[in-house]
């Protein structure tokens, strides 16, 4: 492929979706078919397909100077952000027609979420395909600012009590990692590396063996912590599980399926340099102490847990906490094992989130002791909520058994038996809560009278201090709600085109988990970066 | 400018930049806690104006006029907005009722000696964190480095301890002018690019945040964050 083309590719995750997000921003007489929010994915899919041709055949690609660049890493994660992106924008019709027809938004709200929605994809690529670890962070920063009115979106108190946490915990959080970066600057200018390309991962890579020691342990401590906090890590993970609660359904699929893991990506090169110029050690038990202290505190939160969103972002911890393990355990088996994980959780997650948010929107409310009984009143979204919480837990045939087994097994070959084992051990729990909580919400025979109550029944008598049902119908709604379009169909619209994405995720997960197929060059491939061999 | 001036006149900065923390902390009323981040912003534009001159780099003079006029004048103005509008006609006339005054920090967690207390444990802390980024380069810049380490810490217990939607805000960007000051001190700066990447980030973060305490003020009639309380396990 020529360099033009190559430039092309790498331009099109970025460029794509930020177009599709300025002609939804602009106001227009008819409104926009839902259905064109599926063309920044198909990009970014398209992009990453053709990235992954070059990379294989001629190693890492750049464009404008130092700018962009992707490699083996870049491709698979930016397939993993494509496939969730696409089954998260496939719901996005059917989420925003539920929410027209209950007048919580109207034609200027929708406009709004679909612009959020595309230039948060944007960033997120951009986060991926930046050369430079400073832009990088600049692109991850940007997600928060973007995402903050996404998780605000509803305006109720508690989605505007979760959008001020997310800002300000994720902001400070991430803050850190910038001061991580500034450090790993001054090492690399101290170690004489060129200003212009001083924050160049390549060049930072190649030059590691020359950085300041002390500084850069300092550095990679500040990053962990200030990456991790955007990956949902302790110690700054407060807002993880209000934000994706809160957040409407896809956006919350977006979050949790490959933001959390676009940040850890970042984590994951800086973690490269340091191991290079530290050994492996210090990163290693840092690491190691983080991901054992998220999945204690994921699986006691999960334990007594009484809402499913909040359950579903509670398991997103516990992913990435064992997504962790993978990085700390270090070896090639362990670092593909990761990755894979990477992206059979996002699918998975996905899948779990967009049905959550279709059980939301017909139930109106998200605790589990008022919902029950799903699978025999809409036995078809029962079904794809239960499978994906049956590929959340790890069974076979889902591709989180086949990374959770390498896992394992990476874990106890490199000498780390305790830990390993521990962690097993509090994943036995959440599999535990995960599966009764799940069961509580699905089984059992529906319950008398109508299948959607009203409102008002439902959010009355709520048990004081309990969190209260999301949809809150008597805080105020969108300001735009009048608009909405009278014509609409009623709730029977969000049924269809619905279930598509839900399948086609599980389907996916599922191959992933059976045969990696052509995709098991680009994994190894990609562990081999991150390993540094 | 001889070699001893600008040793002199960069510590000067430095110290001013680090008061202007510690008054943010001894200060209750927002006006002037806004008004003391703005001389924080004009302190923080004098590290890059004199290294520039020092080092004779027209880019690093362009820069503070950036700097200055995004963090002495943007910011401080934003949040002063954001102020008037939280704090309407009708507040101001009863500001001595407990917790209905928007524009004062009412209690916060920890009392002003104890802040201040802390504000010095944190600024030796951040001189013995800072102890390896001293010895690897010797510069009269580098030997103040701590003091940017100090701001990060104290915006960081800013944002901790305060109720106020806005005194939280002003933490945030405490934190920010931190980062800023360490990376001019070490390093002259962060390349281009990045610094105007993550000026623009936090400029559309207090954006975010100044609408997010409008909102706020809409469904909660007030932005103290302790009444943010819905969503806990």
């Amino acid at each position: 492929m020529t360099v033009e083309a190559s430039a092309l590719w790498l331009t099109a995750p970025v460029a794509v979706p930020l177009a599709v997000a300025a002609v939804y921003a602009i106001p227009r007489g008819r409104p926009l078919t839902p259905w064109a929010g599926l063309l920044s994915p198909a990009a970014i899919v398209a992009g990453a397909i053709a990235l992954a041709t070059v990379v294989r055949d001629a190693g890492p690609v750049r464009a404008y100077g130092q700018l962009l660049r992707a490699d083996a890493l870049t491709v698979w994660l930016l397939l993993a952000v494509g496939a969730v992106a696409l089954l998260a924008c496939a719901a996005n019709p059917a989420y925003l027609a539920g929410e027209q027809a209950a007048g919580r938004a109207g034609s200027r709200t929708v406009r709004r979420y679909q612009a959020l929605v595309h230039a948060f994809l944007a960033a997120m690529c951009a986060a991926l395909l930046a050369a430079n670890i400073g832009v990088m962070w600049v692109a991850i920063e940007a997600t928060t600012i973007v995402t903050a009115f996404l998780v605000g979106h509803r305006r109720t108190r508690t989605s505007i009590e979760a959008a001020w946490k997310y800002v300000v915990i994720c902001s400070a959080g991430i803050a850190l990692a910038l001061l991580g970066i500034v450090l790993l600057y001054y090492a690399a200018r101290a170690a004489h590396v060129p200003e212009a390309q001083a924050l160049d991962w390549t060049t930072l890579l190649a030059h590691a063996d020359r950085l300041d020691p002390a500084v850069t342990r300092l550095a990679i401590a500040l990053v962990i912590l200030g990456f991790g906090a955007k990956a949902g890590l302790v110690p700054l993970h407060a807002w993880l599980p209000d934000a994706h609660s809160q957040a409407p359904a896809p956006v919350s699929a977006l979050m949790s399926g490959v933001l959390l893991a676009v940040s850890f990506t970042a984590l994951l090169r800086c973690k490269a340099i340091a191991d290079q110029a530290l050994g492996v050690g210090f990163t290693r038990a840092l690491l190691i102490g983080i991901a054992l202290l998220t999945l204690a505190v994921a699986v006691g939160l999960l334990l007594g847990q009484q809402d499913y969103k909040r359950m579903l972002a509670y398991s997103s911890m516990e992913h990435m906490s064992l997504i962790a393990l993978g990085a700390a355990i270090g070896t090639e088996l362990a670092l593909a094992a990761a990755l894979l994980h990477i992206a059979g959780h996002g699918l998975a997650k996905t899948v779990a989130f967009c049905s959550a948010g279709q059980v939301l929107q017909l139930h109106r409310s998200t605790r589990i002791d008022r919902v029950r009984g799903v699978l025999a009143r809409t036995p078809a979204l029962g079904a794809a909520f239960g499978l994906a919480v049956v590929a959340l837990l790890g069974l076979p045939p889902f591709s989180l058994f086949a990374s959770e087994v390498a896992l394992a097994r990476a874990g106890f070959a490199a000498g780390l038996g305790w830990p390993t084992g521990l962690a097993l051990l509090l994943v036995l729990a959440a599999f535990a809560a995960l599966a009764v909580r799940t069961g509580q919400l699905l089984l059992g025979p529906a319950p008398a009278g109508p299948t959607h109550p009203v409102p008002a029944a439902t959010t009355a008598g709520g048990p004081a201090g309990g969190p209260p049902d999301a949809p809150m119908p008597d805080s105020p709604h969108e300001s735009a709600a009048p608009d909405t379009d009278p014509a609409d169909p009623g709730p029977a619209r969000t049924a269809r085109g619905a279930g598509l994405p839900l399948g086609l995720g599980l389907l996916a997960c599922a191959v992933l988990g059976i045969t990696t197929g052509p995709l098991a060059d680009l994994l190894s491939d990609a562990a081999a970066i991150v390993s540094g061999s | 400018m001889s070699e001893a001036t600008f040793t002199q006149l960069l510590d000067l900065a430095c110290g001013g930049f680090l008061l202007a923390a510690v008054i943010v902390l001894w200060r209750r009323e927002l006006t002037a806690i806004i008004q003391v981040f703005a001389l924080q912003g004009l302190a923080l534009a004098a590290i890059p104006l004199l290294l520039g001159l020092h080092e004779h780099r027209a880019d690093l003079v362009a820069v503070a006029a950036g700097i200055a006029a995004l963090r002495a004048g943007l910011l401080p103005y934003l949040m002063r907005r954001a102020l008037i509008a939280s704090a309407p006609a009708e507040d101001r006339g009863r500001r001595h009722r407990e917790g209905s005054d928007e524009r004062r920090e009412t209690q916060p967690v920890v009392n002003v000696a104890a802040s201040l207390l802390t504000a010095a444990m944190l600024t030796l802390l951040a001189y013995a964190v800072a102890q390896p980024l001293v010895a690897l380069d010797p510069t009269p810049a580098t030997r103040a480095l701590p003091v940017g380490l100090a701001v990060v810490l104290i915006g960081f217990f800013v944002l901790a301890t305060r109720r106020r939607a806005l005194a939280q805000v002003v933490g945030f960007l405490l934190l920010d002018n931190g980062i800023t000051a360490t990376a001019f001190l070490a390093a002259s700066g962060v390349p281009l690019i990045v610094e105007l990447g993550v000026s623009f980030d936090v400029l559309l973060a207090v954006l975010v945040l100044q609408i997010l305490t409008t909102r706020m003020r809409t469904a909660f009639g007030t932005t103290d964050l302790d009444d943010l309380r819905e969503l806990a396990d």
